[in-house]
């Protein structure tokens, strides 16, 4: 074996990983100009968004929930170490809105979401039905991809929303019933101590990473190799790949929103 | 009148068409033939722009398939895809209905599914089925509403995609007669591809064998028996010995 070998396997790692992440951003580009220009599809816009986000409450509402409710524990044990219990309900909300609220909510739809759609679609082009609609002179990027970019980058910031509430909630309900705060004072902190950027930047980080689930799940879903195991393949990557991405996006975003 | 003329593509290193030479005249039905894994899929999707050809020009009347506008090129295809290709979302009827109920052809949505029920009883349905979706249906049944699909719009061409593959020998003669009949009444050029010998005497007027990646033989179906051609005669009468190279 030659001792260039290692190095030339690097660099048919990093140029296959540029021409993916060239790939990704030729499709992600594509599918933002479908949504703009005609035909739309709003009988297909309507159902994705129902799938993506009506949908999907229950499960982002559940993980704020137990989130806002253990964040509460862990700042009160931290904070009564140097007696700075009384922080609980501000670091609660801050970090429910700025970090947690859209971090873990973009995950669960992450989880949820790019799966479902990658499957979907990958099961289309397995079974030609994604050429079916070609020769029905329908565009499948207009059909299939633009709606649900659509659907999934106005809904989660909705459910980072909502998230963010039964984050806060969740924090008040162990704060009051189980660390002995008094509720008024809890709410009044809660609401002192948040800012409108805090809300807007979680909001912001929900539309991207909403927009980020939407393009993973239909570009592996439409890419999705052969059969059975194909499928499984784009699902697998549709769900690892928006996951990375919402985190990465989430540290880029917040160095953008909060540097000093 | 559909002429290709010398199409070749290549996934990778495996050469699937060599320069494939071929003309479909109008209002006729030519059938492919050749063994599993010779190109006949690939080379009609060359057609539809589905797959787009390494090398070689196919004319649709004289004009080149890639100039001009694609909507109103598919427009004059319909297709019967070899699973159905059905859209599991939608009911029966706004599966056959689907280019009616968008773009250029666009029509009334109680249009649409008057002409839907009129078709799926064309091709033997009960307008009952118009409401089913198509996880309901048997193989045979999502066969004939494939078809019915394909024919909705009054395409002037259409092609058909192992129409009887996955079916029993009862129904793979319905769909065949079904198809024959179908290509007879609107006069349309019909283009199958299928390995199926039974469909081929069923739908076929011209007959081209594709092998290697080039049309080995082509003439009417009335000679097809009567050539001398080795490939053809192997293939039509399903003999392990031959040209042919028969993977045991």
């Amino acid at each position: 074996m030659s001792v260039l070998a290692p190095v030339a396997a690097t660099g048919r790692l990093v140029l296959a990983s540029l021409a993916m992440l060239g790939r990704v951003t030729i499709f992600a580009a594509r599918a933002t100009s479908h949504v703009f220009r005609p035909p739309f599809y709003g009988r297909e816009f309507l159902q994705a968004l129902m799938q993506i986000g009506w949908y999907s409450l229950p499960v982002v509402g559940l993980t704020a929930l137990f989130t806002g409710g253990a964040l509460a524990l862990q700042i009160y044990a931290g904070g009564s170490r140097f007696n700075a219990e009384s922080v609980v309900p501000s670091i609660v909300a801050i970090g429910m809105v700025r970090e947690l609220g859209p971090v873990l909510g973009g995950l669960m739809v992450a989880a949820r979401v790019a799966s479902s759609i990658a499957a979907e679609i990958g099961t289309m082009k397995v079974t030609e039905q994604i050429d079916a609609l070609t020769t029905l002179s329908t565009d499948p990027m207009k059909y299939l991809v633009a709606p649900r970019v659509l659907a999934a980058t106005l809904s989660v910031p909705v459910l980072v929303a909502v998230g963010d509430s039964i984050g806060i909630w969740g924090g008040y309900l162990v704060g009051v019933a189980r660390l002995d705060f008094n509720a008024a004072t809890y709410l009044k902190n809660t609401v002192d101590f948040l800012e409108f950027w805090d809300v807007a930047s979680g909001l912001v980080k929900g539309a991207v990473f909403g927009f980020t689930i939407a393009v993973m799940g239909c570009f592996h879903g439409m890419h999705s190799g052969r059969g059975a195991q194909g499928v499984g393949r784009a699902t697998k990557l549709a769900v690892v790949s928006a996951s990375v991405l919402i985190l990465a996006a989430n540290y880029v975003l917040t160095e953008v929103f909060f540097s000093a | 009148m559909i002429a290709l003329s010398g199409i070749e593509k290549a996934f990778g290193p495996n050469r699937v068409l060599r320069g494939v030479d071929l003309t479909i005249d109008t209002g006729t039905s030519m059938v492919i033939i050749g063994g599993s894994g010779t190109g006949k899929s690939v080379l009609l999707k060359c057609i539809l722009g589905l797959v787009t050809p390494d090398a070689g020009t196919i004319r649709l009347d004289g004009q080149d398939v890639r100039e001009g506008p694609r909507d109103a090129f598919l427009a004059r295809f319909g297709m019967l895809f070899q699973g159905g290709a059905l859209f599991d979302s939608l009911p029966v009827w706004q599966n056959v209905a689907f280019r009616l109920l968008r773009g250029e052809q666009k029509r009334p949505k109680a249009e649409a599914r008057e002409i839907a029920v009129e078709k799926l009883r064309r091709v033997g349905l009960k307008p009952e089925v118009a409401d089913l979706f198509p996880a309901e249906l048997s193989g045979g049944m999502q066969k004939r509403v494939g078809l019915a699909r394909a024919i909705a719009a009054e395409p002037e061409i259409i092609f058909f995609d192992e129409p009887t593959t996955g079916l029993d020998p009862i129904m793979a003669g319905v769909i065949n007669e079904l198809i024959r009949e179908i290509v007879t009444e609107m006069g349309v050029t019909a283009m199958t591809i299928t390995h199926d010998m039974s469909s081929v005497r069923a739908i076929a007027d011209h007959v081209a064998m594709l092998h290697a990646g080039v049309i080995q033989w082509t003439g009417p179906i009335t000679e097809m028996d009567e050539t001398s051609d080795p490939y053809v005669q192997q293939f039509i009468h399903g003999r392990a010995e031959g040209p042919i190279e028969a993977v045991r």
